[in-house]
């Protein structure tokens, strides 16, 4: 319980810190962020879109490891778990999109611009739609469990090319592609100590909020199953 | 049928506009791959309603009943995008290819990764109880890095770009279909047993 009162505080200062923490030229109280260049008001949002990014690349990891367990030992629990974190990672990926088109729009001018990334991103959301249209139209649970866990495995497979590969070699406006001329994240040498510490704590907070969720997620599914199992049996034993 | 259907709609569409080589090489592309969402999401339907699954299942092992479905895909695929290229090369002025050697290169290349990936997208179908609609929703992510990186390819061959300069790209296709086959045979197991 005490975690979780931490966990409150802790997303509440981030919330706080990242929004009203004013930008200034040079920063010398301990609340002022740094003025980067290129980036100037629009660096706040960081604080943000990176952590429900890398939110997303874990929980669509996380459902893949146990889509693949369940395969190896066709335990319906690891189904539960590898649904659960296929939902989460589609709610994150929604709002890495939004955030992400909503800095779009201020640093390069517009909401879309087919940018390498965003296609990628584009591409996740339509992988992870797919897979979702996939079970709801299943009604057996074994089999909706292994022809999900099978499309999630070759998805999968695809989805290096898209986070790893076309970035890089496409010319794109994100950081870390091809033509970028910072070469790499600005986290390592534009950000000052107080701006760093705030991002990581938003890093560790939302990741411990995600595993939270995931826990309640799957346990809920589990119950569910367990339930209706339950009531099912005396109403077939009626009908029989 | 359903090539020449799809040709000459995009011939009337256009009229009498001219239009650029990458927008030549990016249509060629979406005929191929509506023509395979409408010819190859038969594969293994026909199977599953004709009830002839169990006896393959009795008698063959799943690689074997794999392979088979994969050749057969592959050959239609190449009949059918073999047809597509004839005509566009035919029908339009921009379809001019400065370096076969890489074109054909690619066209092989991209017609064996739409063929695995349609098959075990179709195994998958079959299954899941022949839903028509979600062949194309399920295939197009799979497929999305093969065919822009395809595209890409074809505008390099209309350019007559050397292999040096498109090694990347070719590594990119080279890489997705033995990802692809991998991948698909030795998930193709769980799918049949079941």
């Amino acid at each position: 319980m005490i975690w979780k009162i931490f966990l409150f505080l802790l997303l509440a200062f981030v919330s706080i810190a990242g929004i009203a923490f004013p930008i200034v030229e040079k920063p010398s109280a301990w609340y002022e962020f740094p003025f980067i260049p290129g980036l100037e008001e629009n660096a706040k949002i960081i604080f943000f879109h990176v952590p429900t990014a890398w939110l997303t690349v874990i929980a669509f990891l996380m459902s893949t490891i146990f889509s693949f367990r369940y395969l190896k030992n066709k335990n319906l629990d690891d189904d539960a778990k590898a649904y659960s974190a296929a939902q989460l990672g589609m709610i994150f990926c929604i709002l890495a999109t939004v955030t992400g088109a909503v800095w779009a729009k201020f640093a390069w001018g517009q909401f879309w611009s087919w940018d390498p990334r965003q296609t990628s991103i584009f591409a996740l959301l339509l992988i992870y739609g797919a897979l979702f249209a996939l079970r709801s139209s299943i009604e057996s649970e074994d089999k909706r469990a292994t022809l999900s866990a099978v499309y999630s495995l070759i998805a999968f497979v695809t989805v290096p090319f898209f986070i790893f590969i076309m970035p890089r070699i496409m010319k794109g406006l994100h950081p870390g592609s091809a033509d970028d001329s910072n070469a790499g994240p600005i986290i390592d040498f534009q950000m000052n100590s107080n701006m760093q510490l705030i991002f990581f704590l938003s890093l560790i907070g939302f990741t411990v909020l995600y595993f939270w969720m995931w826990r309640v997620g799957y346990r809920s599914i589990i119950i569910k199953d367990k339930l209706e199992k339950q009531l099912m049996i005396p109403t077939m034993g009626q009908g029989g | 049928m359903f090539i020449i259907v799809a040709i000459s709609v995009i011939l009337f569409s256009i009229g009498n506009e001219t239009i650029t080589e990458s927008l030549t090489a990016g249509l060629f592309w979406v005929v191929i791959f509506f023509t395979a969402m409408s010819g190859l999401a038969r594969a293994f339907v026909s199977e599953e309603e004709r009830g002839t699954t169990l006896t393959l299942q009795l008698i063959a092992s799943p690689t074997t009943v794999f392979s088979g479905k994969l050749f057969f895909n592959l050959i239609l695929v190449f009949c059918m995008n073999l047809v597509i290229a004839l005509l566009y090369s035919a029908l339009f002025e921009k379809f001019v290819v400065q370096n076969f050697p890489l074109f054909l290169l690619t066209f092989i290349l991209g017609n064996i990764g739409l063929a695995v990936a349609s098959t075990i997208i179709a195994a998958i179908i079959a299954k899941a109880g022949a839903k028509g609609t979600l062949y194309p929703v399920l295939s197009f992510p799979i497929l999305l890095p093969l065919i822009l990186t395809c595209v890409q390819l074809t505008l390099f061959s209309f350019d007559g770009t050397s292999f040096e300069e498109a090694q990347f790209e070719l590594a990119i296709v080279v890489g997705y279909d033995v990802i692809m086959i991998t991948a698909s045979y030795m998930l193709f197991d769980f799918i049949w047993k079941d």
